[in-house]
C-alpha cells in the first residue's frame, strides 16, 4: 500500500478528529453541551480499550487463548458492583474541584505538595511504558500496512528509512498539544476533547467489528465453521482458560484491570474528571460493560483466523486484526482497520498526556517554582501563557519518555505485558485513595509511606526487570538478584516462587503500600488538616455538591488584587468573567477596592484550583492574603477547643469563686466565731464582775462584822441585812444566769398550755403587792375581761411581768411613782403593755435593754440592784411564745415595755 | 493630819463598806458615784489616795486614772484599782496608765487597809 496514501489517510482522520473537537467546543460555548448525556460519556470511557485492546487482545488470544479476558473483567466489575465507589470518586472530584488523581490524593491527605509529586512522577514513570506500547504499535501497524508484501510476510521494514516511531511520538504530542493547551482552566470540562474521543471509541469498535466479521463470515462461515476449523487445527485449547499459570494470574490481572480502570491517570481524568453528571455513571454502568463485551467478541475469531491463515509461517500475532484483512487482500478494510488501531492509540496517548501534563504542571512544577523564591512567581505578569507552556512541554517530555522506553524494552515485550506494567503502577495509588475515601484515619504520612513503598517495589520487581531483558541491565539482575543476593531477585523476592512475575510483583508492592499506609498511618496522630480532609473525603454526600470548598480564608486583600491574581493564572478576561458571575450569583455588586471576603477568596481559590491545582492555589492564595486561613472544619475545631478550654477556665474560675467565696465564710466563720468566742469572753467576764459585785459587799461585811469592834448594834443589824440581800442578789443572778443558758441553748423546760392572761397577770401582780405599797407606788391596771387564752407557760409568764414590773418600780418617780399595766385583744394576739412614770428610755438604748447585762444606771441607789439579765430573758420568753417585746415612752414620758403573744386559736 | 481617801464606786453596798474600813483606820473618806464627780472631787481637793471602780458610769477608771496620772499636780495621787473585772489584760492597761495598784474584788478588808497605808506611808519616808 502507498505510504502516502496512509499517511494522508491518517492525518485526514486525525483532522476530522480535530474537527469534532472543534466543533464540541463550539456547541459548549454556545451552551448547547455535544458531550453532556450518558453514551458519550460512556463513549470517553472506553479510552480504556487502547491498541493493547486492539491489537494485543488479539495476540494473547492466539496465544493463551482466553486469558485477555480478565483485563475487560475488572473494568466490568468495577462498573457492574463498584460504581459506588466511582460515584464517590465523582462528586468529590466535583465538589474540590479536582484536576487529576494526583491532584485526588494530595488534596485528600491535607494538600500536601510532596504526595502530590510523589503522585505525579509514578504517573508518568508508571504511564511511560504504556505510552511507549501505543507508540510502538502505531509504528508497527503503520510500518506493516506500507510495507507489507504478502509473499514475504512478515518481513516488513522501514519503507522511508527514518524512525518512524519517533515520528508517530512528535506527531502525537503536537496533537495532544492542539488538543489539551488551548485553554488553561483544566477543571473547565473539555468538551472537544471528550467529543473526539467518544469518536475514537466509535471508529475503533467499527473497525474492529469490521475485521471480526470479515474473518468469522468471509474467510470463515460463520462461528460453527470458525470453531470446527479451529478444532481442525488443534486450536481448541484457546477456547478454554489457561491451567499452566493456574488461576492465580487471573486473579491478578482482574484485580490490576479494576485498579486500571480507576486508577489510570487518563482513566480517572476522563471518568471523574471530565463527568458531567453523577447520574450519566447509572448508564456507564451497563453500557460500558456491553461495550467490552462487544469489541471482545470477535478477539478469537481474529486470532484463529490468523493463526489459520499464517500457519507455519513466524507471525506477530499482535498484528493479526492489520495482517489477516491483508493476507486476503482486503486493503481497504485493512486501512480501517489501520485507523481503527490508530484511533485506539491516539485516544490513549491524547488524553493520557493531557491528564499527565496537568498533573506535571500543578503538582510538580508550579509547586517548584512557588517556592524558589528567585523565580518570584507571583510577582509575574500573565502566567497563563508560563502555565500552558508548561504543560505542553510536559506533554512532549512524556512522548519522548514513551519513546524512550520503546527504544529500551518495549521491543522485547508484547504489548499486553507491557500494559500490565503500567497497570501495576496504577494499581499502588488503590490503597491512598480507597483508604482515602472510606477510611478517616488515613494520614497523608501514611499515604506517602504506602506510595514510596509500594511505588519502589514495582520499580524493583516490574520495571527493572523490563530493562534487564532488554539487555540495558545485566541479565544476572534477574537471575541472581542484585549484588548477587538470591532473596533479591526481581521475580522472587525473599525467595517467594511459583507466582508470574505480576502476581509476584503485585503481592510485594501491595503488601508494602497498604502495610506503609495503615501502619503509618495508625502511628501517630492525624494532622487537623488530614484530619479535616479525611472526613470531608469520606463523609461526602449528595448535599455537598451544592457547597463548593471548605476553605476558609480571612485576610485583607481587596477584591481588585485578588481577580488580577487569578488572571495572571488563567488570564484577565477569564478571571474578570469568573469574578462578574460569582457576583452576580451571590447578588453583590463588586468594588475593586473592597476588600475580598471570605467566600470571594473561597472563589478565587476554587478558579486557581482549576488551573494549578489545590495545593498550589492555597500557597498562592495564602502568601497573597497574608492572612490565617483556617477551614470552617479547623475553626470549627479551633471553636470546639476553644470552647473547652473556655469552658474548663470557667469550671477554674467557678472553682475558684466557690474557693473564693468559702474561704470568705470561712473568714467569716472564724471571724464569728472569734466573735463568739470574744463574747463569751465578754460574757464570762460580765457575769464574773457581777458575780464579784455582790460578793464582795458580802465579804466586806462579814469582816467588817468579824472585827465586831467599834460598830453599834444599828450597825451589825444593817450590815447583815445587806449581807443577806446581797446574797439573794447573787441567788437570783446564778438562777437567771442558768434560765438563760437553757434557753439560748434551747434545753429549757417549758410546760406550755392554754393559759388564761389576765388570771396569770393579776398572779404576778400580786407577788409583788407587798414592794409597791411599801414604796407607794400607784398601780393603775387595765385588765380586758374578754382576752381569748395564750399559748404558753404560764409560770414564765408570769416571770416576764415581774421582771418588767420590777424594772418600773425601780425606775419610776420616787416618791410618787406610777405604774400602769394594760392587756387587751389585738389583731389575734394579747398585747401587754407595762408602763412607768419614770424618766423613759433613750431611743438608742431601746434595743439594747434586751441585752444580757445590760444595766441602766439610772436607778434609785436605794432599791436592789438587778441583775442586767431580766428583759434578756423576757424577750426569751416572749420570742419562745410566738410574740414580740419592745420598749417605747409612755405618754407621761415614762418607760413603756409592750409584748404580744399569739392567741392559741389563731 | 490624817490622810485622805477618795472612793469612787458606783454600788452603794461596797462605798458603805469602804467608807466603814477606811473612817476605821483613821483616813478621811470622801465618795464619788460617777467618773466624773471623781475628776470633780479631785479638783475640789486632793486626796492622798484614789480607791477607782473601774466600771463607772459617765467616766470610766481607766479614764479617770489616765486623767489623774497625766496631770503633774496630780501625779503624786495613789491610785489603788478595785474592780470586779479580773483579766490580766485589764490589770495591764491599769498599770500602764500609771495606776499603783490593782485590788480586785471581792477584796480583803485588812488587805486593803494595809495597800492603802502602806501606800501614803512610802510617800511619807520619801518626802522625808
Amino acid at each position: 500500500m502507498q505510504g502516502g496514501l496512509v499517511v494522508g489517510v491518517s492525518f485526514a482522520y486525525l483532522g476530522l478528529l480535530f474537527a469534532i473537537a472543534y466543533y464540541g467546543e463550539r456547541r459548549a460555548a454556545q451552551g448547547r453541551s455535544l458531550v453532556n448525556n450518558p453514551y458519550i460519556y460512556t463513549l470517553s470511557i472506553a479510552v480504556y480499550c487502547t491498541s493493547w485492546t486492539f491489537y494485543g487482545s488479539v495476540g494473547r488470544a492466539a496465544k493463551t487463548g482466553l486469558d485477555f479476558l480478565p483485563i475487560y473483567l475488572g473494568p466490568t466489575l468495577v462498573f457492574v458492583v463498584w460504581s459506588f465507589v466511582l460515584a464517590k470518586i465523582i462528586r468529590i472530584c466535583k465538589i474540590h474541584r479536582i484536576t487529576s488523581i494526583a491532584d485526588f490524593i494530595s488534596t485528600r491527605y491535607g494538600k500536601n505538595f510532596a504526595l502530590g509529586s510523589l503522585v505525579t512522577i509514578i504517573a508518568v514513570i508508571g504511564t511511560t511504558p504504556y505510552i511507549s506500547l501505543q507508540l510502538k504499535s502505531i509504528a508497527t501497524s503503520f510500518n506493516l500496512i506500507v510495507g507489507f508484501k504478502n509473499t514475504d510476510f512478515p518481513t516488513y521494514g522501514n519503507p522511508f528509512g527514518i524512525d518512524t516511531t519517533l515520528v508517530v511520538a512528535i506527531a502525537l504530542a503536537l496533537f495532544a498539544i492542539l488538543f489539551g493547551t488551548r485553554h488553561i482552566e483544566s477543571s473547565e470540562h473539555h468538551e472537544g476533547l471528550v467529543a473526539a474521543i467518544a469518536f475514537e471509541s466509535l471508529i475503533k469498535l467499527f473497525a474492529f467489528l469490521a475485521v471480526g466479521f470479515f474473518v468469522t463470515f468471509s474467510v470463515f462461515d460463520g462461528f460453527g465453521d470458525l470453531f470446527y476449523q479451529a478444532m481442525a487445527h488443534g486450536l481448541t485449547h484457546l477456547f478454554v482458560v489457561n491451567h499452566d499459570q493456574g488461576y492465580g494470574q487471573w486473579v491478578t490481572m482482574t484485580i490490576l484491570s479494576m485498579a486500571a480502570i480507576l486508577f489510570l491517570p487518563r482513566q480517572f481524568y476522563i471518568t471523574a474528571v471530565e463527568n458531567r453528571d453523577e447520574i450519566q455513571l447509572r448508564t456507564a454502568a451497563w453500557l460500558f460493560p456491553l461495550y467490552l463485551l462487544v469489541i471482545n467478541i470477535f478477539v478469537l475469531p481474529i486470532a484463529i483466523g490468523g493463526k489459520i491463515s499464517f500457519a507455519g509461517l513466524a507471525s506477530d500475532a499482535d498484528m493479526f486484526v492489520l495482517t489477516v484483512p491483508l493476507h486476503f487482500d482486503q486493503t481497504q478494510l485493512a486501512l480501517f482497520a489501520f485507523i481503527g488501531g490508530l484511533s485506539a492509540a491516539t485516544s490513549m496517548v491524547i488524553v493520557a498526556s493531557i491528564a499527565l501534563s496537568t498533573m506535571v504542571c500543578n503538582n510538580l512544577v508550579m509547586p517548584l517554582l512557588l517556592r524558589w523564591e528567585w523565580v518570584n512567581l507571583t510577582e509575574r505578569g500573565d502566567l497563563s501563557a508560563l502555565l500552558l507552556n508548561i504543560r505542553r512541554a510536559s506533554i512532549l517530555i512524556i512522548l519522548l519518555l514513551g519513546y524512550g522506553y520503546f527504544r529500551i524494552a518495549s521491543e522485547s515485550y508484547s504489548l499486553v505485558t507491557i500494559g500490565l506494567v503500567s497497570f501495576s503502577a496504577a494499581a499502588q495509588f488503590a490503597p491512598a485513595i480507597i483508604g482515602g475515601i472510606f477510611w478517616k484515619g488515613g494520614s497523608s504520612r501514611g499515604a506517602l509511606t504506602g506510595l514510596s513503598l509500594g511505588f519502589l517495589v514495582w520499580l524493583y520487581t516490574l520495571l527493572l526487570p523490563s530493562f534487564a531483558q532488554s539487555g540495558w541491565l545485566p541479565i544476572n539482575f534477574i537471575s541472581d538478584g542484585l549484588f548477587g543476593i538470591y532473596s533479591l531477585k526481581p521475580y522472587a523476592l525473599f525467595g517467594l516462587e511459583g507466582f508470574d512475575s505480576l502476581s509476584h510483583s503485585l503481592f510485594w508492592s501491595m503488601l508494602a503500600n497498604i502495610g506503609g499506609y495503615v501502619v503509618v498511618s495508625l502511628w501517630g496522630d492525624l494532622s487537623p488538616i488530614d484530619r479535616i480532609q479525611g472526613s470531608l473525603f469520606v463523609d461526602v454526600s449528595e448535599e455537598n455538591l451544592g457547597q463548593k470548598d471548605s476553605q476558609y480564608w480571612q485576610g485583607t486583600a481587596t477584591i481588585g488584587s485578588m481577580q488580577e491574581l487569578v488572571g495572571r493564572f488563567v488570564g484577565t478576561e477569564r478571571a474578570e468573567k469568573g469574578f462578574q458571575a460569582f457576583a452576580s450569583d451571590q447578588n453583590i455588586v463588586m468594588n475593586e477596592n473592597d476588600i475580598a471576603d471570605s467566600k470571594m477568596l473561597a472563589h478565587a481559590e476554587s478558579v486557581l484550583s482549576g488551573a494549578i491545582g489545590s495545593a498550589t492555589a492555597r500557597v498562592i492564595i495564602g502568601s497573597m492574603i497574608k492572612g490565617e486561613n483556617v477551614s470552617f472544619n479547623e475553626v470549627f475545631q479551633i471553636l470546639d477547643e476553644t470552647t473547652q478550654v473556655i469552658e474548663y477556665s470557667r469550671m477554674l474560675e467557678v472553682k475558684s469563686t466557690e474557693l473564693e467565696e468559702t474561704s470568705l465564710k470561712l473568714q467569716r466563720a472564724n471571724k464569728r466565731l472569734k466573735e463568739f468566742d470574744s463574747l463569751k469572753d465578754d460574757f464570762l467576764s460580765t457575769i464574773s464582775h457581777e458575780l464579784r459585785t455582790p460578793l464582795t459587799s458580802i465579804r466586806a461585811f462579814s469582816e467588817i462584822l468579824f472585827d465586831a469592834d467599834g460598830t453599834t448594834h444599828e450597825e451589825r443589824q444593817h450590815f447583815l441585812g445587806i449581807i443577806t440581800k446581797e446574797s439573794e442578789r447573787l441567788t437570783r443572778l446564778i438562777d437567771q444566769i442558768l434560765d438563760l443558758a437553757k434557753m439560748e441553748a434551747g434545753r429549757m423546760n417549758w410546760t406550755m398550755s392554754n393559759v388564761d392572761p389576765a388570771s396569770t397577770i393579776k398572779e404576778a401582780l400580786a407577788t409583788m403587792d407587798g414592794l409597791i405599797k411599801e414604796r407607794k407606788i400607784q398601780l393603775i391596771v387595765d385588765l380586758s375581761d374578754t382576752i381569748p387564752e395564750i399559748r404558753a407557760d404560764r409560770d414564765q409568764l408570769a416571770q416576764v411581768v415581774i421582771n418588767v414590773v420590777s424594772n418600773a418600780i425601780k425606775f419610776c418617780k420616787h416618791p410618787g411613782g406610777i405604774i400602769r399595766v394594760s392587756a387587751r385583744s389585738h389583731l389575734n394576739g394579747l398585747l401587754v403593755s407595762i408602763s412607768d412614770n419614770g424618766s423613759g428610755v433613750l431611743p438608742e438604748h431601746r434595743d439594747f435593754i434586751f441585752e444580757k447585762f445590760h444595766q441602766s444606771r439610772q436607778g434609785s441607789n436605794e432599791m436592789p440592784v438587778g441583775t442586767g439579765l431580766g428583759l434578756a430573758i423576757c424577750r426569751q420568753i416572749i420570742t419562745f411564745f410566738g410574740g414580740d417585746i419592745w420598749a417605747d415612752n409612755g405618754k407621761e414620758g415614762g418607760a413603756r415595755i409592750t409584748f404580744n403573744i399569739p392567741f392559741s386559736s389563731a | 493630819m490624817a490622810y485622805s481617801v477618795l472612793v469612787a464606786e458606783d454600788e452603794p453596798n461596797i462605798v458603805l463598806s469602804l467608807q466603814f474600813i477606811m473612817k476605821k483606820a483613821g483616813l478621811n473618806v470622801r465618795v464619788a458615784e460617777n467618773g466624773a464627780q471623781a475628776v470633780r472631787e479631785i479638783e475640789i481637793e486632793k486626796p492622798d489616795v484614789v480607791l477607782l471602780d473601774i466600771m463607772l458610769p459617765k467616766q470610766d477608771g481607766f479614764s479617770v486614772c489616765e486623767t489623774i496620772k497625766s496631770n503633774a499636780e496630780w501625779a503624786d495621787i495613789k491610785v489603788i484599782m478595785l474592780t470586779a473585772k479580773s483579766r490580766d489584760e485589764d490589770r495591764q492597761r491599769a498599770m500602764d496608765l500609771g495606776a499603783d495598784d490593782y485590788i480586785t474584788k471581792p477584796f480583803s478588808t485588812r488587805e486593803l487597809v494595809d495597800r492603802v497605808l502602806e501606800l501614803v506611808n512610802e510617800d511619807r519616808i520619801a518626802d522625808a
